[in-house]
């Protein structure tokens, strides 16, 4: 009688670990979902220095036409292990040279390889997951004529449970929006559009705002500085228009800054940041302009204290 | 007459800094430099940004204290100097000593070497500040931590 029950028990068990993993399955965008579309090269080049792909996906320390070789190897430490960035090069056997246009849309939104498993959020496509199909499409096709590279790169070392890519799928259930970019009505045309880049390919939160336990973006802090990923002593800055910010730089001081990495007492940019701003310096004008006016427009955040994050 | 006095200004503060650079703190004396820097690099942008007028002598002697700076800066760094006073320099400067001073090294030929051209003109001034400027980011992007 005992026995029974406990069989009764772990039956139901089993079926909540197989409805988990059924709710919590890699999701797939179709071929037939993406529109068509002439690929727009310079779009796609530009989608590229906005995403920072380079920043993770070339050489350590890669600079001038190396930016553009996507061999990987890069190592991330992180509170979960080490990553190292795979190899997306247009290399058949290492890169991702035979993938279709569905598959690469698939990763960058869905966070799906194309053999079905999650990819980790070390890849920023929680950000990603905001571009629109146009752009990715146009990104895709420039990546296709980058060299290739036959970089093979070790695989990650995660310690337990983050060794389990399975469980990314809760994560994801839980910061995974599934909704597209959306406008605020309340701004102008140039804010959105520094809004969609620097929450969508810019991915600028993915740095500069702090995470919860599960790794998720702590959307009350938006942009309101966080502890270095990377542990060490330093703090990445709180960027919002607060006091404790970058309230007194002005948008003109925000777009030179990503222009020429001076900030407005002509300290000059250094750590993670410096990769970055070498990105956005590639961008025309407008696109730092339109980044300073969303930076200008976002909630003003005061800076918690370090021990108040958990860092 | 006023811009005399404006260049002893400029000349007394350089030989202010360069007596600094021997005070027994060398954790603030490398953080003094720094700020130097970032003055030398002030009045050099704002020249290029027409915020000030151009004038060859203001980038000289700019030019010439980012130089001097860069010669003292590695030798501020004596074990025992990690951490303390705010410092943000990063650990990395005393595991790779030799990739450190190569890179202040860069800043301080750099900076002799943008001198011909900045006294030479605005325009010029506009195309060599470059190549003294991405060695600061250089240095920071390896040997310094972000601020806390
Ligand atoms: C912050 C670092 C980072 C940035 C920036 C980044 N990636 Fe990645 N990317 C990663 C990591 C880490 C992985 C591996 C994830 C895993 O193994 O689960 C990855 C995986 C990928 C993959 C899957 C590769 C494979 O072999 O399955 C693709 C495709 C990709 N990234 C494309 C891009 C593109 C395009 C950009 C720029 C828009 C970009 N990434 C920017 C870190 C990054
Ligand atoms: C890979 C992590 C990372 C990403 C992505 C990132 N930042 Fe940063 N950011 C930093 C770090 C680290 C610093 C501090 C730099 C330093 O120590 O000099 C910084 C500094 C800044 C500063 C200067 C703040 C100050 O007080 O000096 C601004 C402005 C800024 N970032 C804007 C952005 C924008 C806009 C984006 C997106 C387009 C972005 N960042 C993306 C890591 C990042
Ligand atoms: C060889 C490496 C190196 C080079 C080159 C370099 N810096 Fe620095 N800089 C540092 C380090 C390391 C620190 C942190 C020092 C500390 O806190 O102990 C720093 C700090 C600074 C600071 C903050 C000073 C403070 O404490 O308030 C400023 C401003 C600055 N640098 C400007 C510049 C400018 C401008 C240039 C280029 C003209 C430059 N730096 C070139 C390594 C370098």
């Amino acid at each position: 009688m005992a026995k029974r029950s406990l069989s009764r028990l772990l039956g139901l068990f089993l079926l909540a670990v197989v409805a988990g993993l059924w709710f919590t399955r890699p999701q797939h965008i179709e071929a037939s979902a993406i529109p068509e579309r002439d690929p727009d090269l310079t779009n796609g080049e530009r989608m590229f220095w906005a995403g920072g792909c380079a920043s993770c996906h070339a050489a350590k320390d890669a600079k001038g036409d190396d930016k553009f070789v996507l061999q990987g190897g890069l190592e991330l430490k992180t509170p979960f292990g080490l990553f190292r960035v795979p190899n997306i090069s247009t290399s058949n056997a290492q890169g991702i040279g035979g993938w279709s246009t569905a598959d690469f849309i698939t990763a960058m939104v869905k966070g799906t390889s194309p053999d079905g498993r999650h990819y980790y959020p070390a890849f920023p496509y929680a950000s990603y997951e905001k571009m629109r199909y146009g752009d990715l499409i146009d990104l895709k096709a420039f990546l296709d004529t980058l060299p290739a590279s036959d970089n093979e790169v070790a695989g990650h070392d995660l310690d337990f449970p983050y060794s389990i890519r399975p469980g990314i799928g809760l994560w994801k259930l839980l910061y995974l929006s599934d909704r597209p970019f959306e406008a605020n009505p309340n701004w102008d045309e140039t804010t959105n559009r520094g809004a969609y880049l620097a929450t969508g390919p810019g991915h600028c939160a993915e740095c500069h705002t702090p995470r919860d336990i599960f790794g998720g973006l702590n959307a009350e802090r938006w942009m309101a500085g966080a502890p270095n990923p990377e542990g060490g002593r330093g703090r990445i800055p709180n960027i919002t228009p607060h006091a404790d910010g970058i309230g007194n730089w002005s948008a003109a001081d925000i777009a030179f800054f990503l222009e020429s990495g001076f900030t407005p007492e002509y300290d000059s940019v250094g750590g993670s940041m410096a990769s970055v701003q070498e990105n956005w310096a590639k961008l025309p004008g407008e696109y730092r302009e339109a980044v300073a006016a969303y930076l200008k427009a976002i909630q003003p955040i005061a800076s918690m204290k370090a021990e108040d994050d958990g860092s | 007459m006023l811009k005399r006095v404006a260049i002893t200004g400029i000349t007394g503060l350089a030989v202010f800094a360069g007596a600094a650079f021997a005070s027994e703190d060398p954790i603030s004396t490398r953080q003094n430099i720094m700020k130097s820097n970032g003055a030398s690099a002030g009045a050099l942008f704002k020249m290029v940004k027409g915020e000030i007028e151009y004038d060859a002598l203001t980038a000289e002697l700019a030019l010439r204290e980012i130089f001097a700076g860069a010669v003292a800066f590695p030798t501020l760094f004596p074990e025992g100097s990690e951490t303390g006073g705010k410092t943000r320099a990063s650990p990395e400067i005393w595991k790779d000593k030799a990739g450190f001073e190569a890179t202040a090294l860069k800043l301080e030929n750099a900076a002799l070497a943008a001198i011909p051209a900045a006294t030479s003109g605005l325009d010029q001034l506009k195309a060599s500040l470059g190549s003294v400027a991405d060695n600061c980011q250089a240095c920071h992007e390896k040997y310094r931590l972000e601020k806390n």
